[in-house]
């Protein structure tokens, strides 16, 4: 065997003295290593978000998109406007009136997904160090993008009705007080990602007017709102003020791979947009926006909406009952009225992120209710999701977590631990299982 | 010949071996091979009986992968396959086992104890951590006993901090390893036997930037510095590769292993011993090829083709 004579010194990456400062927090995580079993068939896995799409028409959807390629796919494969094509932002203006929104088409920016919407709002609005504030807890893929940004992210208290504007006011002040730029507040005000809540309507308007009368934008952000599972949909924020900024999204009511979002803003602010994302992707995929567009004209959208409801209604049931019939005694969780997710507080000590390798031995994967926030809080909540599995999944899912559960506790008093001393690192930003 | 390369597996580390998995595939396919990869599932049996002529790269880290179980399948199938054999990956992947085996070889390696949950819940924690805190000494490496890539690795460095660290490490596993902490310089040295008896590769000297060579250090490209051959003295370098070499005919080793080690005042001392070494774009053992003037696929064309003859 010969040996080279020289000393081989290498970090590996060639570049790691010239990135960006933004690229801190990108960093491998043995949290994020761990999702990688949750694609296996033996893990029940109420980790992911994604929605279950099984229901969709897929033989009727394939002949439409046929039909539309062989008569327009000159235009429908073709390069197509910065703001998204015309017809198509009209069509979007119908899915929003379901919940009580009335704009102009022109004040619709189409997006790749509502994640790039909001990638485009953070862009246009935020300078490093200014602060944006966020629910307690807060979307993972939205914290993410705030923090490439470099703003810092200010929670605010959270109840079972969403933001409490007592703390809202308090926390405007106190930042503002410290000298911050306070650029907006980000908000799921419907079955929030992850903690399942809703706003009420009069939570909603104070919410608004506390944010109006102290000069911060609020940009809402609304993927789950036509997934209600008990009643009507709540009139959005938007449909209150007409300066709230309103990231909507067809991932959730149709399919999330077409990455078919839009943003609808206030003029100058939608100039803005459509110039930042002419930079970004020179317009938004055309031929997603036609097929969906095609979609909502030729199918009973709104019918395979209610098959949706339908359907994870019966699940959430399944995940709530199960929980009240199996979890140990000092644990709590949120009762969502749509959406995908339940929020799970552990008893007291417990620290979720430390369990998810035993959640792993178990064969059961969930979030870590750390990846929520910012700030390190969370230790004690988990995000469960009862979008993908089925019902007698998530119900073997949630007794092998209450197992994973136990045991913890049983490790934790052998020992006398009261918390779990778990290193934290600030997100960075959406893994596929995370969203 | 078709070569299968078996990767991912149901266990912590299932990230890495994929991606060690395709990495080794891929330099398989640029050295000429038939290349066939797969996880392991209910097909594998099926796939490896339908396949003509196979010759097995199990690159499945932790788990079945490692514990030797998947190896002991393939012998009773009567498959060849790259590394070590069942038998002595189970002895291997056991971080208790593995260093009292090594011991009682008479080389080098930390003082430890390996004890389930249990044992502390009936005994009593207090008074029996109490005990090994005092037969030890601060400070200690607390780890899993059946794990890898430093996943529940905590280093404790008063008796607060141990209760939390076992309970960290028995998160993975239900038997944790309580150890002597060694201060020196990480080293590990990868070791090859192409047919002439095992070789030790120029040792990779472990630098990581925040001192800890965690898994996010192990697998951030640009978080750790790797020296080949380690910034150390010629007799300490050889020592290393010594131990290696001993560790890994301690073990009843083959073909290719990762020994790693600490390079103390006293010497070079065992830390643990990898039966399906990383082959990451960040990994140890494709540096250490590559400072002995080897390729990846190079190394394991001949590994299978040594196998395959055997």
């Amino acid at each position: 065997m010969t040996e080279q004579p020289l000393r081989h010194d290498t970090r590996l990456d060639r570049f790691v003295d010239n990135y960006a400062e933004r690229t801190n927090g990108m960093r491998v995580s043995a949290v994020r290593a761990l999702f990688a079993v949750a694609n296996r068939p033996e893990i029940v896995s109420l980790a992911g978000g994604m929605p279950n799409i099984a229901d969709l028409p897929l033989g009727d959807i394939a002949e439409s998109m046929a039909e539309m390629i062989r008569t327009r796919g000159m235009q429908v494969m073709q390069y197509g406007s910065g703001q998204g094509e015309p017809g198509f932002r009209e069509q979007i203006l119908d899915v929003m009136a379901l919940e009580g929104i009335t704009a102009h088409p022109d004040d619709v920016v189409v997006t790749a997904g509502s994640q790039q919407g909001l990638d485009l709002v953070t862009r246009i609005f935020c300078d490093p160090g200014d602060v944006i504030l966020a629910e307690s807890p807060s979307y993972v893929g939205a914290l993410g993008t705030f923090l490439s940004y470099q703003v810092e992210v200010v929670h605010v208290a959270s109840d079972e009705d969403g933001i409490n504007p007592e703390a809202l006011r308090e926390t405007i002040a106190r930042v503002q007080a410290e000298g911050k730029r306070i650029k907006f507040l980000y908000t799921i005000p419907n079955y929030n990602n992850p903690s399942g809540v809703t706003q009420p309507l009069a939570r909603r308007r104070e919410v608004v007017e506390t944010c109006h009368s102290a000069g911060v934008l609020v940009v809402e952000d609304n993927p789950y709102g036509l997934l209600s599972l008990d009643a009507d949909p709540i009139p959005a924020m938007r449909s209150l003020d007409d300066e709230v900024i309103y990231l909507g999204s067809f991932s959730k009511t149709f399919a999330p791979g077409f990455r078919v979002g839009w943003v609808l803003a206030p003029h100058a602010v939608r100039e803005k947009l459509v110039l930042a994302q002419e930079s970004a992707t020179l317009c938004p995929p055309v031929f997603s926006q036609f097929a969906i567009g095609n979609y909502l004209t030729n199918h009973d959208w709104r019918g395979q909406v209610d098959v949706f409801r339908d359907m994870y209604r019966e699940r959430r049931d399944a995940m709530l009952s199960t929980l009240t019939e199996v979890m140990p005694a000092g644990t709590s969780w949120t009762h969502p009225a749509g959406g995908f997710f339940v929020w799970v507080t552990l008893p007291e000590g417990l620290d979720s992120q430390a369990m998810l390798p035993r959640g792993v031995n178990a064969r059961v994967a969930f979030v870590p209710g750390s990846a929520f926030y910012a700030d390190g809080q969370g230790a004690r909540n988990v995000r469960l999701s009862y979008c993908f599995p089925p019902a007698d999944r998530i119900r073997i899912g949630v007794e092998r977590f209450a197992d994973v559960v136990r045991h913890e506790l049983e490790v934790m008093a052998t020992f006398g631990v009261r918390t779990s001393p778990i290193e934290r690192r600030t997100p960075s930003g959406p893994a596929p299982d995370l969203t | 010949m078709t070569v299968i390369v078996i990767a991912g597996g149901l266990s912590h580390e299932r990230d890495v071996s994929l991606r060690s998995g395709r990495r080794v595939a891929q330099a398989l396919r640029a050295a000429g091979r038939t290349v066939v990869e797969t996880d392991v599932n209910a097909d594998l049996v099926e796939l490896i009986r339908g396949t003509e002529a196979p010759v097995v790269v199990p690159m499945l880290h932790g788990g079945l992968g490692e514990d030797g179980a998947l190896r002991e399948v393939l012998e009773v199938l009567d498959v060849p396959f790259v590394g070590p054999t069942g038998a002595s990956s189970r002895l291997t992947f056991d971080k208790s086992i593995a260093t009292s085996v090594v011991r009682a070889a008479g080389l080098a390696a930390p003082r430890q104890i390996a004890l389930p949950h249990d044992i502390f819940r009936e005994l009593g924690a207090p008074t029996l951590m109490e005990s090994i805190g005092q037969q030890l000494g601060y400070p200690l490496i607390v780890k899993p006993s059946r794990s890898g890539s430093a996943l529940g690795v905590t280093k404790v460095d008063d008796p607060a901090s141990l209760p939390g660290a076992l309970v960290a490490a028995y998160a993975y596993g239900a038997v944790a390893v309580i150890e002597q902490f060694l201060a020196g310089s990480e080293v590990a040295v990868t070791v090859l036997d192409e047919g002439d008896g095992p070789v030790a590769l120029p040792p990779v000297g472990i630098r990581p930037e925040s001192g800890v060579y965690d898994y996010e250090s192990r697998y951030t490209a640009g978080a750790t510095r790797f020296v080949t051959p380690a910034e150390l003295p010629d007799d300490e370098l050889a020592a290393a590769r010594e131990l290696a070499v001993a560790a890994h005919k301690a073990l009843g080793l083959r073909h290719l292993s990762r020994v790693d080690m600490m390079v103390t005042p006293e010497g070079p001392m065992f830390l643990e011993g990898n039966v399906a070494p990383g082959m990451t774009e960040t990994s140890l053992a494709p540096l250490a090829f590559e400072a002995a003037g080897r390729d990846l696929g190079e190394v394991f064309s001949s590994l299978v083709d040594l196998v395959a003859v055997s």
